[in-house]
């Protein structure tokens, strides 16, 4: 695989911004006192390689017409969405803070009226996928150069609508469609293998139609890799199987079981509070939030 | 009157699935991975037989539920309210209601209690949905007692069954010993000055709206609508000619809600009396507390007494 993609520095600014990300996420759930850690922290390091570099986007025009879009399908992940997006210059990091307060406009789950550069409302799982292939069509009938990028959740792919939605893709080989699907192996119950076995997904999407890799999801410099060489392939949508850890990045909560929805006990703010420290000397002068 | 909470509605729930289970083996529990949210893994980890987590599969979970229905078992099906009613509901009115298949199905999170899931998991519309279901049985628990009870006579009536709650601790309004018929609402409190019609959290905020009008000499009734359908509306009548002025208060969308049900029963019946519907108002859900999103929808017993002073003039 063509190596030269990125040098070393870039990767190492894309690894900065995924700890960016993780840190002020983590710090505005903190603030809230509880919220969905497990799945927010899994997708942290392809939200660093969607915003800090592979879309078209501008953060001063988040309506601009020729943009990427981009589709959170598993939307109960909202917070880190928020953490990238502010980063990005969207909005002010202070806004974090305001995660589920009354009348705030970073709900649990995004809400493209609430949020600029939100492009589209999800937290009913399964629905998400559907709206990305209605903008890949579009993209597609306007024979536009435009993406879009939609994060499903492995448990979210229990849904039926997913795999109708899967069909729809590879029949109308939407190819400017590039799915990740985020398999950190749990759901809301436990491990997938025993609320609903998924199987080898990569097998029954090749199945399905699709151009499909499978990464590791902790590599920055991998996702890259696979995004562009799924843009290499033509008449396919794309899948990118990314092998995550719920809770991916933060120790502790990669080892808590039950790690899907947290409300920290006292000994666990701790914890948490230690992580932050550690995140934001790692990160150096250059913390932000 | 309004007492603590003994225990949360979902411990309620799974401990009386556990009660019919040791009586019945054909008692089977569905989750669309749920389970840690309403507590039913203590209910499969003693039955695991009868235990069923389909998955993130609400629309199959029905279909499955129907299939049990079919070869004789008794279904309980959950999930959240929103994608219990809104997700699946051409599977329950086609594999269900239409096909003449008996499930119960609980509905948690009712409305606000979802608070901080927000506006995506907020159902305003469930009720409004389930009762256009003709043969569907539509509840809503307003407390503890009553949600045994209802599961209770679900599982003997039988019948398609949505019961909707909240999932953690609400008032307690009732002692240990009522009894609850479908189509015979509850006088909570009586009074000749109006009545307040209620059903799920909204009749302890009735309730208190209540308690603040007797200080200024207004004797409001609150009646506990539980039986959405069918509704009493013998009980509607009754409260019309009795107090002239009829105020209903929900957790829900008042169009397709009680709100519509009342109407249409006082407008059918020739009944001009004073009336007003407070509840959901052509508004989305939003994240909150439950406190604050009852004040900002207007269905705290503050809001419901001065909207009861306005209706009285
Ligand atoms: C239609 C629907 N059913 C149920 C839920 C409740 N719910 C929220 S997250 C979740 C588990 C999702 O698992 P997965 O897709 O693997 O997400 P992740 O592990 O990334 O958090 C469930 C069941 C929901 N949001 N939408
Ligand atoms: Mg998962």
């Amino acid at each position: 695989m063509n190596t030269q993609i990125m040098d070393k520095q870039e990767i190492r600014s894309l690894e900065l911004f995924a700890k960016k990300i993780r840190l002020n996420m983590i710090k505005s759930l903190f603030n809230l006192g509880f919220g969905h850690y497990g799945g927010s922290l899994s997708i942290v390091e392809t939200l660093a390689v969607l915003y800090g570099k592979v879309m078209h986007i501008d953060p001063q025009n988040p309506n601009l017409v020729e943009r990427d879009y981009f589709i959170l399908s598993k939307g109960h992940a909202g917070p880190a969405y928020y953490a990238a997006l502010a980063l990005t210059g969207y909005f002010n990091l202070d806004r974090l803070y305001t995660l589920n307060q009354f009348g705030t406009k970073l709900p649990s789950h995004p809400d493209r009226r609430l949020t600029p550069g939100v492009d589209m409302t999800t937290g009913s799982l399964g629905q998400g996928i559907s709206a990305a292939c209605g903008v890949a069509k579009s993209f597609q009938m306007d024979r536009t150069k435009q993406y879009v990028y939609c994060i499903v959740g492995d448990g979210e792919l229990n849904e039926g609508q997913c795999w109708e939605a899967f069909q729809f893709a590879a029949h109308n080989k939407l190819d400017h469609l590039i799915v990740f699907l985020d398999e950190n192996k749990k759901q809301l119950d436990g491990p997938t293998h025993e609320v609903c076995q998924t199987y080898d997904y990569a097998e029954k999407l090749r199945a399905f139609g699709f151009d499909t890799q499978k990464v590791d999801g902790k590599s920055v410099e991998k996702i890259v890799m696979a995004v562009e060489e799924a843009k290499k392939t033509t008449g396919k949508p794309h899948i990118i199987i990314l092998d995550t850890v719920k809770g991916q990045g933060f120790p502790y909560l990669e080892q808590k079981e039950d790690n899907h929805h947290v409300r920290p006990t006292e000994n666990e703010k701790e914890i948490i509070r230690q992580f932050i420290e550690e995140l934001e000397q790692k990160i150096g002068g250059d913390k932000d939030a | 009157m309004l007492k603590p909470a003994i225990c949360e509605m979902r411990k309620v729930y799974v401990d009386t699935l556990i009660e019919l289970a040791k009586r019945d083996k054909n008692i089977v529990v569905l989750e669309a991975d749920l389970a840690g949210a309403i507590g039913t893994k203590r209910f499969g980890e003693i039955y695991p037989n009868q235990y069923i987590n389909c998955g993130i599969m609400e629309a199959n979970m029905v279909g499955v539920a129907a299939g049990l229905s079919l070869t004789g078992k008794h279904s309980f099906i959950h999930t959240f309210s929103s994608f219990a009613a809104r997700r699946a509901f051409d599977q329950i009115f086609m594999s269900l209601a239409y096909a003449g298949l008996d499930a119960v199905m609980l509905g948690s999170d009712a409305g606000i209690t979802s608070e901080h899931n927000g506006g995506t998991h907020m159902s305003f519309e469930d009720i409004g949905l389930m009762r256009m279901l003709p043969n569907c049985i539509v509840t809503e628990a307003s407390d503890e007692v009553m949600l045994k009870k209802l599961l209770l006579k679900a599982y003997e009536k039988g019948g398609l069954w949505y019961i909707r709650t909240s999932r953690k601790k609400v008032p307690r309004i009732y002692d240990l010993d009522e009894n609850f018929e479908i189509g015979t609402a509850k006088v909570v409190k009586d009074g000749n000055d109006v009545a307040i019609l209620a059903y799920g959290i909204s009749v302890a905020d009735a309730y208190e709206g209540a308690m603040l009008l007797e200080t200024e000499g207004i004797r409001a009734a609150v009646i506990d609508m539980f039986s959405i359908q069918p509704l009493d509306f013998q009980m509607i009548l009754h409260y019309a000619d009795k107090t002239g002025a009829i105020v209903t208060v929900e957790n829900h969308q008042i169009a397709g809600g009680l709100g519509s049900a009342t109407a249409e029963v006082l407008a059918e019946n020739k009944k001009a009396v004073k009336f007003t519907r407070l509840g959901i108002k052509g508004r989305y859900g939003q994240t909150g507390t439950i406190d604050y999103l009852k004040k900002d929808y207007g269905i705290d017993k503050y809001s419901i007494a001065d909207q009861v002073k306005k209706l009285l003039g």
